[in-house]
């Protein structure tokens, strides 16, 4: 369903994605773990046609992302690590008006919007605010948003930031749940190595830029005799805290700051 | 289409639910116009100019547009803050359908704002020349809404966060809104201002108001309606293509 392969981006002098190649099959839920700036989230956006990879390829369900860029979007849902509802709208207008975006017809609209958010226990709160939702609903209901057109691959960049145990374990399960239902593939992004040792079924370990392990998690604790996957998480990534964790929007702004000759 | 539909939409319920806010954005135009209007009334009388409060009411109306349509525009900037910008940009829709959706919902907010305004200043004591002089004022309030709105929507793709806000508002808006005419016949000035009130693109709105809902025994045009229309058209079309690129060129 992904592939990539010699993924690279550079930004400027920095180079975020180092010649990273991996696969995600059909149905999976892949991890992918790493520190703070190791590269997760841009390679998320690479997948997500956000970004321009500097060399290498990516085929989403057969689509070149930057070739085919509408037609790829229609395919993968996206929950970003930053909210990106409209809280002066209610959660039923925040999925119609995702619904009509995506080009979902009415006649689907209606009853996937019903589904999903019954799935999501917001089904009772379709008619409020969505300021007046606590962090996990609103989670919920993002994450519920991107499940709205069916979408073949669904990407989560650390959906649980922030959350209590509880509302991350209901979440993950939500998402099992769906995974199972309709098969589809999910792409995650997470800190908590726990969360990842239990909902994943394929793991790969980035650490400055580099895929440094990939495999189910039970494969990387063996290779790493840890007993844990944070022991083995650290070990693959040393236990250093990291100075470059600048996001990749940081380094752009940086990188445009520079050639903009300081305008901004 | 439909997403242009759905965020025009969305921009008016944003509108009408906050009602805290109409309420708010009608004391300025109310103070500039029963304490202006009435207050300078008997110096203009005296100028022969005619009456005060009839020449500022469309000034307020013109004001109130201008106000709400570029505030719109940056409206943009909450969006990136609160994140909503994200999810309409990488939807499966062309970019020029979101920035047309929002440019069009912003404008159609600032006309209603306008509407609202003119009822305000009726109740106040505001008589147009006819009836009909309503309907010819609202085609003006149309195109300053939409060339204002695209303007908005150009500065907000360019600023990435708030803190350019009160930079655009005191070095820009404001500067508009006195250069207009608003408060002040634009006949008989200065060359200096007489030059910067004509790049001022408002002054042809307000021109064009006034020509409409006054008499033409108390008002002479500065510009002539057909000059009037012409420039915000002209201008309403390059701002709305720059607006676009801008957009087209946001970052995600």
């Amino acid at each position: 369903m992904i592939h990539a392969r010699n993924l690279v981006r550079t930004f400027g002098a920095v180079t975020a994605v180092n010649d990273v190649t991996f696969e995600v099959a059909q149905g999976e839920i892949f991890a992918f773990l790493g520190p703070n700036g190791a590269g997760k989230t841009t390679t998320i956006k690479m997948l997500t046609t956000m970004l321009k990879p500097t060399s290498g390829t990516i085929e989403l369900d057969g689509l070149d992302p930057q070739k085919e860029q509408n037609e790829a979007r229609k395919r993968f849902g996206i929950v970003f690590q930053d909210p990106s509802l409209d809280g002066d709208l209610t959660a039923a207008e925040n999925m119609e008006i995702h619904g009509v975006l995506y080009h979902v017809p009415r006649k689907q609209r209606i009853p996937r919007t019903e589904e999903l958010l019954k799935l999501f226990e917001l089904w009772d709160r379709r008619g409020d605010q969505v300021k007046k939702f606590s962090g996990g609903m609103k989670r919920r209901l993002e994450i519920a948003r991107g499940f709205l057109h069916t979408p073949k691959i669904l990407f989560l960049d650390e959906p649980t930031l922030g959350l209590d145990p509880q509302s991350r374990n209901q979440l993950w399960n939500h998402v099992k749940k769906v995974n199972e239902a309709e098969g589809v593939t999910v792409f995650l992004t997470t800190h908590y190595m726990d969360e990842a040792d239990r909902v994943a079924h394929r793991i790969g370990v980035i650490d400055h830029g580099k895929l440094v392990a990939q495999g189910t998690p039970s494969a990387i604790k063996q290779q790493t005799g840890a007993a844990s996957l944070e022991d083995a998480f650290l070990a693959l990534t040393g236990s250093t805290i990291r100075d470059e964790s600048a996001g990749s929007a940081d380094q752009m702004r940086q990188f445009a700051r520079m050639w903009s000759g300081g305008k901004r | 289409m439909s997403a242009i539909y759905i965020l025009w939409l969305r921009e008016l319920k944003r509108y009408t639910r906050s009602r805290a806010q109409i309420v708010a954005s009608l004391g300025q135009p109310l103070l500039y116009l029963l304490v202006l209007g009435f207050g300078l009334s008997p110096v203009f009388k005296r100028a022969g100019y005619g009456s005060y409060f009839q020449f500022i009411a469309p000034g307020v109306i013109g004001m109130s547009v201008l106000f709400s349509s570029i505030f719109s525009g940056l409206g943009l900037l909450w969006d990136r803050q609160f994140g909503f910008l994200k999810e309409t940009l990488v939807a499966p829709v062309p970019r020029i359908q979101i920035m047309i959706g929002r440019t069009l919902g912003g404008s159609t907010t600032a006309i209603l704002q306008g509407l609202l305004v003119t009822l305000v200043c009726v109740l106040a004591g505001f008589r147009p020349v006819s009836f009909y002089a309503i309907p010819l004022a609202l085609g003006f309030m149309v195109l300053i809404a939409l060339l204002f709105a695209a303007l908005g929507v150009a500065i907000g793709s360019s600023l990435q966060d708030m803190q350019g806000f009160q930079l655009i508002m005191n070095f820009l808006v404001m500067p508009i809104y006195f250069l207009s005419g608003a408060m002040f016949p634009l006949s008989n000035q200065g060359k200096v201002l007489t030059f910067v009130t004509a790049l001022d693109p408002l002054s042809y709105g307000i021109d064009g108001m006034r020509s409409v809902l006054l008499s033409a025994a108390t008002f002479q045009p500065a510009f002539g309606t057909f000059t009037d229309l012409a420039v915000l058209i002209g201008v309403g079309v390059i701002l709305l293509v720059y607006g676009a690129y801008r957009f087209s060129k946001i970052e995600i």
